[in-house]
């Protein structure tokens, strides 16, 4: 079976334009990455700002060109610098950002963000558009009623939940998520992590879930990746690298996630005691 | 006698739709070298009861307490420029935001010596010197040289330490951290936290943890209080709360986190609760 994705060899390159003081420069964002992720999986990419998870996001998501190397997409190959992306193309992958609360036109209504990636790629009718976001809201776990509501009357999980409705109108193979959990509460984070999972049985959805959250990627991830200064530093399936990471910077992710076991308290009382 | 003593804090705001209650009856105790933890999600009231406690809403806030004691003086009977010469010196808070809990018009070196200048006699050479000994204390590397540079020049983790370096400069007997770590990286989180607690057991402060994230208060503290919808739930030693927690809220809440999982599915149990479950299992 071909995965859904495919990456060998990734680059991506940013120019920085010189000045009258200053020269220009070449910033290399991510330097080589090579991965695949097949149908109905979860591919986590890990790693502190800067690594260049969110530049690999852009390039899978084709906003931004891919550098060097080949990208394939359900077997095919993409280059947007080559040629101009199809609709086709377009409605297989969608992104759900991070902050719910930037990424949704505020002046528009729930169900006109719904509707839109079906006016600009396809060629439904107003009457069906509707039934589909209609549909679709029931999907996330919101109401019909919500459909001519604006963002600001929704709370923060509320909004997330719109988010991934609006990214899965087109029925894409593939879901970009760039940390779609780490600006909510607790408590909501559980429910947004268990409607992810029940819409990736439900569709056979593939997922590129972008965190540095390491016990939601645990939780969540068939496969993780490393990234550190632009380079994928340990990859492979989640049982692999939590329990025998390879590379230094992957045990030092690991020895800085705090520690919510019992056993952890008891041993870090123990050791302020000594110290006092 | 404590140093910080809170009874029955209440702080109101007139909204349009009526007065909205924001923190509602919460009673708190913090003694000298003690780390107290205040966990809540967002809208509970954690960081508005502090804020309300250092005095620093503004006028619209509508604040009222039996008792707000500071080292055994009324921070309610207080004048304001009493107060002011207590906070900042005495009392000292880090904000969540570092980059812009700073002013991006003035070099860091400024700022924090700005805080010495108003609350000490220092000359401004001896000002200068505390700066790079303080920048020392809380790691940033080349001291003389990045007193002089501007916010905007230092990376996220290295303008929470110049927050932090600020806080410290007048040896304070009590830091409030408000969400100390939520905009940072995990490996620069641990970098801070390590940070303030070595900080904070050398100077034997009172510490106080603002934090939604359970791995922090984990981490940090020796006594937690659990806060939901501006009313306290629960208030345990750390080991208590995360071996035995008592009320429903903070089993839910502990039920929540990836890490306890034990299934494809988290629970969920704090959608199924309502407040009145919620306030009617406190335990205090």
């Amino acid at each position: 079976m071909t995965p859904v994705l495919e990456a060998k060899n990734l680059k991506r390159d940013y120019h920085i334009p010189g000045s009258l003081f200053k020269p220009a420069k070449t910033v290399h964002a991510v330097k080589g990455v090579s991965f695949k992720v097949e149908q109905g999986k979860t591919l986590a990419i890990v790693g502190e700002s800067g690594c260049g998870k969110s530049t690999l996001a852009r390039m899978v998501t084709m906003i931004d060109p891919i550098t060097e190397g080949d990208m394939l997409i359900d077997g095919r190959k993409v280059d947007i610098a080559q040629e101009p992306l199809t609709a086709e193309m377009r409605s297989k992958v969608q992104i759900v950002f991070q902050n719910p609360y930037g990424s949704l036109n505020p002046r528009k209504k729930i169900g006109d963000i719904l509707t839109e990636p079906l006016i600009i790629n396809t060629k439904v009718p107003a009457d069906e558009r509707r039934d589909r976001a209609m549909a679709m809201l029931k999907k996330v776990g919101l109401e019909e009623k919500h459909y001519g509501r604006y963002p600001h009357m929704f709370s923060g999980g509320q909004r997330q939940r719109v988010a991934i409705a609006r990214a899965l109108m087109l029925n894409p193979r593939l879901l970009v998520l760039d940390e779609p959990v780490s600006a909510l509460d607790l408590s909501v984070q559980a429910q947004v992590l268990n409607l992810l999972a029940d819409l990736q049985d439900e569709f056979k959805l593939t997922y590129v879930f972008i965190s540095h959250d390491l016990s939601v990627v645990r939780h969540i991830a068939d496969d993780v990746m490393v990234m550190y200064f632009g380079e994928a530093v340990e990859y492979g399936s989640r049982d692999q690298v939590f329990g025998n990471p390879q590379h230094s910077y992957t045990k030092t992710l690991f020895a800085a996630t705090p520690r919510v076991d019992v056993d952890a308290i008891r041993a870090r009382i123990e050791r302020r005691k000594r110290v006092a | 006698m404590s140093l910080l003593e809170v009874k029955n804090l209440t702080v109101e705001f007139q909204t349009a739709s009526g007065p909205f209650r924001a923190v509602d009856g919460v009673s708190l105790k913090v003694d000298e070298g003690e780390v107290l933890a205040i966990v809540g999600e967002s809208g509970s009231g954690k960081s508005v009861s502090m804020l309300a406690a250092m005095g620093l809403l503004p006028w619209t806030a509508k604040v009222t307490a039996d008792v707000l004691t500071f080292n055994g003086r009324d921070m309610q009977a207080m004048s304001d420029s009493d107060r002011r010469k207590i906070i900042g010196k005495d009392i000292a808070m880090i904000f969540q935001e570092p980059i812009a809990s700073l002013n991006p018009c003035f070099t860091v070196g400024y700022q924090i010596e700005e805080v010495l200048r108003i609350h000490t006699d220092l000359s401004r050479k001896a000002r200068r010197d505390r700066a790079i000994e303080l920048f020392q204390s809380v790691g940033i590397p080349n001291p003389e040289e990045r007193l002089g540079h501007f916010p905007h020049q230092m990376s996220g983790g290295q303008c929470q330490r110049v927050m932090i370096a600020t806080a410290l400069a007048c040896n304070p007997k009590l830091l409030i951290a408000d969400e100390p770590t939520t905009a940072l990286d995990v490996t620069i989180q641990k970098q801070i936290l390590d940070l303030l607690m070595k900080l904070q057991a050398e100077h034997g402060m009172g510490l106080i943890i603002i934090t939604h994230d359970m791995g922090v208060v984990a981490e940090t503290a020796d006594r937690v209080i659990v806060q939901y919808k501006g009313r306290q739930i629960e208030e345990a030693d750390v080991l208590s709360l995360f071996s035995a927690p008592k009320s429903v809220y903070t089993k839910a809440l502990l039920s929540a986190l990836p890490e306890n999982a034990t299934g494809e599915r988290l629970p969920t149990i704090t959608e199924k609760l309502t407040d009145a479950e919620i306030f009617a299992g406190a335990v205090r």
